[in-house]
């Protein structure tokens, strides 16, 4: 840096944007769902971000945490995160209200390939929370359509009350252009219709696979994947097609702070999207 | 690359004339057997007969703790860094290495902004050393600088030989020309090469840096690592003292006489327990053993992939420092298959009785 390097001086990445909640709502018992724009409205419109991307919240006098984003980019203006009650930043979001203020920076990380996954055979597999990144790429396949082959959803929950998106996934099974499975560990209702199982129960209903033509999308927690992956490597999906998107400690979203370190990448930067691949590559990925 | 001479009692008047308008750090003894980077009034407080410092000059570049922004409910401010200049002297070459590996970092797919203007604030002026039982400069190619500094002051006999290495550094020389010479005697050189030579060979450790990829990839689950984790006390004192240590935390403070906080950035350690913890409690490295793994597999192998060098540039700190003797040298050891003599493997023995 003496003299012979040129430091080009961005603007601070690690400075938030005031952003306003427009609309909070409950879609389980712990689970919140929270549509955001910028306060600058310049930046509303001009965000630019790719499905499966996350960004960084922080609540005035709490912190800062990495969160999905669960809105599609098919669809620019607002920001949509689900977030689990789970934390000390995760606390202070749930006491906020519409029209109340909180800081977003980002987006950070690779999003789903998009390009690689364009005329393929698309298979979502999500559980719980899971279906938070999911959405993201979900809604952008069904947003460009005819760019994708066919598309098929499998969502598992504990309870009914616990899934979320449940109404927007019931709605999506009316639609002829995909299949859409749901399933519940447990009906404690009396009232479910869907599937009763675990998310692994529902494999045997997806239509016929062309295994090297399917991208396979997982999300859920940690002891579902070991399951879902059996399954997939089953049907003979090649491991560099099976992606995934994976939870890390992370301060800074942008290789800084190195919580997320995993071998020699950063799960910010380099992730959160991995392939199958590169999780039996790397030593504890998953 | 110029090269000039200064006669050694002429270094103080030089480091005056050259400080007016910035703060001096260097080299200053603490206790008995001490030494740290310390602000002097006056350059004849330095101490430069010193092998190295408590902790490295990162210390100086981003402060253990400081505060990023002042966070407001609608607004975000941007907590303004020290302007005041800087000169640091007395870098030895691996702590050169050191801010050269943290220059790369920091500027790398993100620019660090904090990083980036103390460090464009401060002239980095380096000394020559001669190595200790820990020093393992030798053996990581760090024991020499050839760039990362503005002057480079080589002490032979009762002279300095002054390498210039910045414009920034040449207009230091500027200021006071009449403390310099600039003719250079085959005798000058004669002298600097025996002392190159007879330093190369002072050298008392070495590893194997090339082979630590391998191993780190072969020995992944060998004992070695349990047994280190059983003396480990997760103190996270040699993350404190690593030139090339760089993680960090961030914490909301919130200010009591108003509806603001601080958004404060401290230094962290890999080897602490919360590290890879995640919200709801899930820890992604909850035993001593898989942190110490990323600790060294940062420093012994993923580095070495990326960029070709070990993020290591065999200062010795974490070898003067672990409490039980768990440092590079004793790991890259023990990976090599040695009989390492520190605490760690002396208890680890004691454990698996």
């Amino acid at each position: 840096m003496n003299g012979t390097e040129k430091i080009i001086n961005q603007v601070n990445p690690y400075k938030p944007e005031p952003a306003r909640i427009v609309r909070a709502y409950d879609l389980t018992d712990d689970v919140r769902f929270f549509q955001v724009r910028f306060a600058d409205m310049d930046l509303a419109l001009s965000f630019k971000y790719e499905a499966g991307q996350f960004a960084m919240i922080s609540v005035l006098g709490a912190g800062e945490a990495p969160f999905s984003i669960s809105s599609t980019p098919s669809r620019p203006g607002l920001l949509e995160f689900c977030i689990r009650k789970t934390g000390v930043v995760t606390d202070a979001i749930f006491r906020l209200k519409e029209n109340d203020f909180i800081g977003v920076r980002g987006p950070y990380g690779t999003g789903f390939p998009i390009e690689m996954m364009k005329g393929r055979d698309i298979l979502f597999v999500m559980g719980g929370l899971g279906a938070a990144p999911l959405r993201s790429v979900l809604l952008y396949c069904l947003d460009d359509r005819d760019h994708f082959g066919r598309i098929s959803v499998l969502h598992g929950a504990k309870r009914p009350a616990e899934m979320i998106f449940r109404d927007e996934f019931l709605h999506l099974k009316k639609r002829s252009d995909l299949d859409c499975y749901l399933s519940v560990d447990k009906d404690d209702t009396g009232e479910w219709t869907e599937n009763t199982g675990v998310v692994t129960t529902l494999f045997p209903k997806v239509k016929t696979i062309v295994p090297e033509n399917t991208a396979a999308v997982v999300c859920g927690p940690p002891i579902m994947y070991k399951f879902v992956i059996n399954e997939l490597i089953k049907l003979n999906i090649p491991k560099d097609q099976i992606l995934m998107t994976l939870e890390r400690r992370m301060k800074c979203g942008v290789g800084k702070c190195g919580h997320c370190a995993i071998d020699y990448i950063y799960t910010c930067i380099d992730g959160p999207v991995f392939t199958y691949w590169d999780v039996l590559h790397m030593r504890e990925l998953i | 690359m110029r090269i000039v001479k200064l006669k050694q009692d002429r270094l103080n008047s030089f480091l005056e004339a050259v400080s007016t308008d910035s703060e001096l750090w260097g080299p200053v003894k603490k206790g008995a057997d001490k030494h740290r980077f310390k602000i002097v009034d006056n350059p004849a407080e330095f101490d430069l007969d010193y092998t190295r410092t408590i902790l490295p000059p990162k210390k100086i570049f981003l402060p253990p703790r400081f505060n990023m922004f002042k966070a407001m409910p609608t607004a975000y401010e941007e907590e303004t860094m020290d302007p005041t200049k800087k000169i640091l002297f007395g870098v030895h070459p691996c702590d050169i290495h050191g801010i050269l590996i943290m220059d790369q970092f920091y500027t790398q797919t993100y620019n660090d902004p904090y990083y980036i203007r103390s460090r464009e604030n401060t002239i980095i002026l380096g000394h020559s050393c001669w190595p200790d039982e820990h020093c393992l400069c030798h053996s990581t190619g760090t024991d020499v600088a050839n760039e990362g500094y503005d002057l480079f002051f080589t002490a032979l006999n009762d002279e300095y030989l002054v390498w210039i290495g910045s414009s920034k550094g040449d207009d230091l020389v500027r200021i006071v020309p009449e403390l310099f010479n600039e003719d250079l005697s085959d005798r000058d050189i004669q002298n600097y090469i025996r002392w190159r030579e007879d330093r190369s060979k002072a050298f008392k450790a070495e590893i194997n840096f090339k082979a630590m990829p391998d191993f780190m990839e072969l020995k992944y689950r060998d004992a070695v690592w349990e047994n280190l984790s059983h003396a480990c006390l997760a103190c996270g004192s040699c993350s404190n003292v690593c030139p090339t240590c760089t993680c960090y935390n961030v914490n909301d403070k919130p200010r009591l006489s108003e509806n603001a906080s601080d958004i404060a950035r401290c230094w962290d350690a890999c080897t602490l327990e919360s590290y890879s913890e995640v919200a709801g409690g899930e820890n992604f490295r909850e035993s001593r053993s898989e942190r110490l793994k990323l600790y060294y597999t940062h420093k012994l192998q993923a580095f070495i992939s990326k960029y070709g060098k070990p993020a290591c540039v065999g200062c010795g700190r974490c070898a003067a420092t672990c409490p039980v003797g768990i440092n590079v040298k004793t790991v890259a050891g023990a990976l090599d298959g040695e009989e390492v003599d520190a605490f760690w493997s002396r208890y680890a023995t004691e454990v698996t009785k």
